[in-house]
C-alpha cells in the first residue's frame, strides 16, 4: 500500500499500512535517524516531530492520519545551515548521550514559533513531556533561552 | 560509517605502538577462560590490558590524522573528547587531528569494562604513555632526517622544528606512511601538567553536533544490508517456560519467522512494525515461574540466602554498643536505569563468523559469553561497539545483543532487535535494593563518635557477562549452567572516611537479588552513602552539634577533605547550627538545608553537597530548590564536561531519591512505563551550583558516579532540618513524607 506524505519539504510515496506509526515510516522507510523510539506510548518525547506547527509524538501517530507536512530535526537545519536552537544546543553543550536531543530540539523550535521570548515556566511546560535521563535539563533551558535571544 | 573507518584504517600506514607496561598493572584473569573468570571484589572494571590481537594504541596516517584505539567507550559522558585532549597534549598534535575509534574486539586493547568512573583515572594512563612514546619515535626520525640530536628538536602542532632554525617537518612527512613499531618503555616520561595546553580547557564535545543535527549513528540507527527486524517475547510470569506457541495466530502477517529455543522466544520480520505486531499478537501459553510474594521489602532483602559474611573493617571494640546506642536502619529500593532509548542489538551470525554491534560496556567479556551461547569459538566472534542511549551501568545492552545473535543465527541473516519500553523497564538488570543498619555511641563528652557498627545486606552489584553465558538473560532462558556469583560493589563506601576509634562494618553478601540486579551508577556507594551520611546527621543531632562542624571534627587528618568542606560551606552559604533547630511549624512550606560528604570508594573523588528543600506540609511534596556541590577529582581534563557530569549525576540522583522505586509482584515487574516509574522532569529540576577544585599535579580521579552518592542524604538531611522528621527509606514520595509528618505530629 502506498501513502503520500511530505517530510522536510520533500513529497514521498511510502509503502506502509495506514496504521503504521509515523515514527517507523520516518526511520525505516525514509531513513531519518533524528526521531527516536523511546516508549511508543507518547510518554517521553524522543520521537517528536513538528506537524502543523505543533510538537507531535510520531510514535503514536498513524501515518494514514498525517495530512500535513512533517518536519523532523533534519529538516530544521544542518551543520552548514543550523537552526538557532541547534546552534544554541552546541554552544551550551546541552546534551550527554543525546538520545533525547532530537526531540528536545524539535520541541524547543516549535515553542519558539509560538513564544519568541519564553519564560522559564513556559519552557518547562513545553518540554516537561520530553524526558532526559542523563540530566542535561539546565543546559537545555539555557540553550532555549539563548536561541530565543538569537532570534530576537 | 564503521565500514568507512575500517577501510580508512586498512589504508592508513603509520606508526603502531605496542604497549609493554608490566602486566601486573592490569593483572586480571583472562576473560576467555571457559572456567569463568573472576575479578577482585572491589574492581568491577577488569580487562586484560594487552590482548594479542590488538596491534597498537594509536596510528598517524599520511595526512597527519591520529587514530586512537581506546579500550573505553563513549557512553555519552564525553570520554572521546577527553581522551583526545590528553593525546593532543602528550603527542603535540592539534586536537582536531585526532579521531578516537569506536572499540572493536578486532583492533582495540582490552581495557575491561567502561565502568566504575575509571575511564580517565585508569583508562587514560596507557594511552597517555603510548602518545608520549609515539612522540619520542617521531623525534628519533626527525633527528636522523635533520642530522641533529633529538634534544635540538621541538615538537608542536604535529610538526618537528629544529630549535632556533626554520627547518621543520610534519609528523606525517617524517613517517611517510611507514609502519613503525616501538615498545613503550615504562620509564618514558609524560608531560608535566604545567605544560598542558589542551587538557584543562573546556573543549566542546566532538559528538554533540551530530547528536543535535540528528545525524549521529547510534546503535539504534544502524542499518546493515539485508537486515531484518526482530522482537523478543519474554516469559510471563518471570521464570516461566513455554507450554505452547500458536503459530496460526500470526499467520496473517507476511514474512514473519518465529524463533524458539527453550524459553527464549522471538519473531523476525522484514519490517520493524510487522515484527512489533507479530510480537504483540503471537499467542503463547506459559507454564510455571513466578516470584515469592513480598510484603515487606527490607525483610525480603535480608531473607535472601547468604553467599558469605565478613567484616571489611574491624577496629577496636564495638561490643560495648548496647541498647543505649543510637541505632537506625535504612532501605533503598530496586531502581531501573531508565535509559530513554530501550536497549538494542544488531547481529549478523553466519556459520563460521558472527559480527555483533553492541552498546555493551565490555566488548571482550560479552564476546566470550555470546560465543558460548552461539556455540562458536571466541575467534569467530567480533563485537563492535556502537553508542546507544545513555548508559548508567549494566542495563539491557548486553542482553539485547544476545537476543539479536540468537535471532540472526536462527534465520541466517542480519537482525536488529530493539526492546519495547515495557521490556526495558521489566527486564533490564536493576540497581539492587539494600538494607544498611547502623548503631553507634558518642564519647563521654558527647562530642565525637566513640564506636560505630554497620551491617550491610546486599547482593552483588555486578552480574555483567564476565565471559560467562550464565550471566546473560538468554543464557538463563536457554538453560545455560548457572553463572558463578562474583560479589562486587555492595561494600562500596560501606566504610566511612571519618576517624572512628572503634569501628566494625560487616557485609552480609547475599546470593542473589529478589529481582535480577546488577551495576547501576554508584553501585553500593549510592545506598551506603545515603545510610552513612543520614546517620552522621543523626549522630550530629545527638551531639547537639552543627552537622558541618561534626563532620570536620572527624576528618581532621584529611587536608583535602577539609578544603572541600570549606568550599561547600562557602558555596552553600552554610549557617552553623544544629539541624532541625530553626523549624517554623506554622509555615505551609517548610524550608531546610542539609549537608553530605563522601570520599568516593574511600580513595577516589571528594564530593560534598548542600541541598535546600521546601517541604509542603499539607501534601508531603518535597521540592528541591538548590543543590550546591563541591567537587575535587584531582586534575581536571575538561571543566565543562566535568560540570556536565556533576549536573547529570545530581539531577538523576535527585530523581532516584524523590521518585523512583521498581514495583513488582509475583509475576514480575509491574512499573513498566514512565507513568508507573516516573523520573524527574524539567519542572522538578533545581538550581545547581558547583565549585570545582582543580589539582593539576594530582592524579585524575573519576567523576562519573561520585556525585550520585551524596544527593539522597543531603536531601534527607534537609527534610529533617525543615521538619524534624527523619526519612530512612528512599524514595521520599509525597505519601511517604506525609505519613512521616503525620506520625511525628501525633507522637
Amino acid at each position: 500500500m502506498s501513502i503520500k506524505i511530505t517530510v522536510n519539504g520533500h513529497a514521498h510515496d511510502v509503502r506502509a499500512t495506514p496504521d503504521t506509526p509515523l515514527l517507523y515510516v520516518l526511520r525505516d522507510e525514509l531513513q531519518l535517524d533524528g526521531p527516536k523510539f523511546g516508549c511508543g506510548l507518547a510518554q517521553c518525547g524522543a520521537c517528536t516531530v513538528i506537524v502543523k506547527g505543533r510538537a507531535t509524538r510520531s510514535c503514536v501517530l498513524p501515518v494514514g492520519s498525517v495530512n500535513a507536512p512533517v518536519t523532523t530535526v533534519e529538516g530544521l537545519g544542518t551543520a552548514a545551515h543550523p537552526h538557532p536552537v541547534q546552534t544554541a544546543f552546541i554552544t551550551e553543550q546541552a546534551a550527554q548521550c543525546g538520545y533525547c536531543t532530537s526531540g528536545m530540539v524539535v520541541a524547543a523550535a516549535a515553542l519558539l514559533e509560538q513564544h519568541h521570548a519564553p519564560t522559564d515556566a513556559q519552557i518547562h511546560q513545553a518540554l516537561d513531556g520530553n524526558l532526559c535521563r542523563c540530566g542535561s535539563h539546565l543546559r537545555v533551558v539555557r540553550a532555549v533561552k539563548r536561541a530565543a535571544g538569537a532570534r530576537a | 560509517m564503521i565500514v568507512a573507518r575500517k577501510k580508512f584504517l586498512a589504508q592508513a600506514g603509520g606508526i603502531v605502538v605496542a604497549f609493554s607496561m608490566p602486566a601486573a598493572a592490569f593483572a586480571q584473569p583472562s576473560p576467555t577462560k571457559p572456567a569463568g573468570p573472576s575479578v577482585p571484589e572491589t574492581n568491577p572494571v577488569g580487562g586484560t590490558g594487552l590482548p594479542s590481537n590488538v596491534d597498537g594504541w594509536l596510528a598517524i596516517d599520511r595526512a597527519g590524522i591520529v587514530t586512537v584505539h581506546f579500550g573505553k567507550v563513549e557512553l555519552g559522558t564525553g570520554i572521546a573528547t577527553a581522551i583526545a585532549q590528553i593525546v593532543a597534549d602528550e603527542l603535540d598534535v592539534p586536537f582536531a587531528s585526532i579521531t578516537v575509534k569506536d572499540a572493536d574486539t578486532s583492533d582495540t586493547p582490552d581495557q575491561g569494562y567502561t565502568a566504575g568512573s575509571a575511564s580517565l583515572s585508569a583508562g587514560a594512563i596507557p594511552v597517555r604513555q603510548a602518545a608520549a612514546e609515539a612522540r619520542l619515535a617521531v623525534l628519533d626520525l626527525a633527528a636522523a632526517h635533520f642530522g641533529v640530536p633529538a634534544d635540538k628538536l621541538v615538537t608542536a602542532d604535529g610538526a618537528v622544528t629544529v630549535r632556533g632554525e626554520k627547518r621543520h617537518a610534519t609528523y606525517a612527512d617524517l613517517l611517510a606512511g611507514q609502519p613503525l613499531r616501538r615498545s613503550i618503555a615504562k620509564a618514558t616520561k609524560v608531560k608535566d601538567p604545567d605544560d598542558y595546553r589542551v587538557v584543562g580547557k573546556s573543549i566542546p564535545r566532538v559528538d554533540l553536533p551530530g547528536k543535535v543535527f540528528g545525524s549521529y549513528v547510534y546503535l539504534q540507527n544502524l542499518r546493515i544490508p539485508g537486515m531484518l527486524h526482530g522482537r523478543v517475547i519474554r516469559p510471563a510470569p518471570i521464570g516461566a517456560t513455554i507450554a505452547s506457541v500458536d503459530e496460526a495466530s500470526i499467520a496473517h502477517l507476511k514474512g514473519v519467522r518465529i524463533v524458539r529455543r527453550d524459553a527464549f522466544l522471538g519473531v523476525v520480520a522484514p519490517s520493524e512494525w510487522t515484527a512489533i505486531q507479530a510480537m504483540r499478537r503471537l499467542k503463547v501459553t506459559w507454564t510455571g515461574g513466578g516470584l515469592e510474594p513480598v510484603t515487606d521489602l527490607a525483610t525480603a532483602v535480608k531473607a535472601v540466602p547468604m553467599l558469605s559474611e565478613r567484616a571489611i573493617v574491624n577496629t577496636g571494640d564495638v561490643s560495648t554498643l548496647g541498647s543505649n546506642a543510637i541505632s537506625a536502619s535504612y532501605l533503598w529500593p530496586y531502581q531501573t536505569h531508565g535509559s530513554i532509548g530501550p536497549s538494542c542489538g544488531v547481529a549478523d551470525v553466519r556459520k563460521e563468523k558472527a559480527t555483533l554491534w553492541s552498546s555493551t560496556q565490555g566488548i571482550f567479556f560479552l564476546r566470550s559469553a555470546v560465543a558460548t551461547l552461539l556455540a562458536l569459538p571466541n575467534s569467530a566472534v567480533e563485537v563492535k561497539y556502537v553508542e546507544g542511549s545513555g548508559c548508567y551501568g549494566h542495563n539491557g545492552s548486553d542482553d539485547a545483543t544476545a537476543d539479536a545473535a540468537l535471532l540472526s543465527q536462527a534465520v541466517g541473516a542480519p537482525v536488529r532487535v530493539q526492546w519495547m519500553r515495557d521490556q526495558e523497564h521489566g527486564w533490564d538488570p536493576k540497581g539492587p535494593a539494600m538494607v544498611v543498619s547502623h548503631s553507634a555511641a558518642l564519647d563521654a563528652a558527647q562530642q565525637k563518635i566513640a564506636a560505630w557498627r554497620t551491617d550491610v545486606w546486599s547482593p552483588s552489584h555486578s552480574t555483567r557477562p564476565q565471559g560467562d553465558v550464565g550471566n546473560l538473560l538468554d543464557g538463563k532462558l536457554t538453560n545455560a549452567p548457572e553463572a558463578k556469583v562474583t560479589f562486587v560493589g555492595g561494600d562500596r563506601d560501606a566504610k566511612v572516611n571519618y576517624a572512628i576509634p572503634n569501628y566494625r562494618v560487616t557485609m552480609h553478601n547475599l546470593k542473589d537479588g529478589i529481582l535480577h540486579s546488577s551495576a547501576m551508577r554508584g553501585l553500593g556507594g549510592t545506598q551506603n552513602t545515603f545510610a552513612n551520611e543520614s546517620f552522621m546527621d543523626e549522630l550530629a543531632t545527638a551531639a547537639k552539634a552543627d552537622p558541618l562542624a561534626f563532620r570536620r571534627a572527624h576528618l581532621a587528618n584529611d587536608a583535602r577533605a577539609l578544603d572541600l568542606l570549606a568550599a561547600i560551606e562557602k558555596l552553600g552559604a552554610w549557617q552553623a547550627r544544629p539541624a532541625a533547630t530553626n523549624i517554623d511549624r506554622n509555615a505551609a512550606m517548610a524550608h531546610g538545608r542539609g549537608l553530605s560528604f563522601v570520599r568516593y570508594e574511600n580513595t577516589e573523588a571528594y564530593v560534598a553537597c548542600i541541598a535546600d528543600v521546601l517541604v509542603d506540609r499539607k501534601t508531603g511534596n518535597v521540592r528541591v530548590e538548590r543543590l550546591a556541590i563541591a567537587h575535587d577529582c584531582g586534575l581536571i581534563v575538561n571543566p565543562n564536561g566535568l560540570r556536565n557530569q556533576i549536573e547529570g549525576n545530581a539531577i538523576q540522583a535527585m530523581s532516584r531519591t524523590l521518585k523512583e522505586s521498581v514495583a513488582f509482584n509475583i509475576s514480575g515487574v509491574t512499573s513498566l512505563d514512565w507513568h508507573s516509574y516516573p523520573i524527574a522532569r524539567f519542572s522538578d529540576v533545581p538550581e545547581i551550583t558547583i565549585a570545582l577544585i582543580d589539582r593539576p599535579h594530582e592524579p585524575i580521579l573519576g567523576a562519573g558516579e561520585a556525585t550520585t552518592t551524596v544527593i539522597a542524604p543531603a536531601i534527607g538531611n534537609a527534610i529533617h532540618d525543615a521538619t524534624g522528621v527523619r526519612l530512612r527509606e528512599v524514595p521520599f514520595t509525597p505519601d511517604r513524607v506525609n505519613a512521616a509528618l503525620r506520625a511525628a505530629s501525633t507522637a
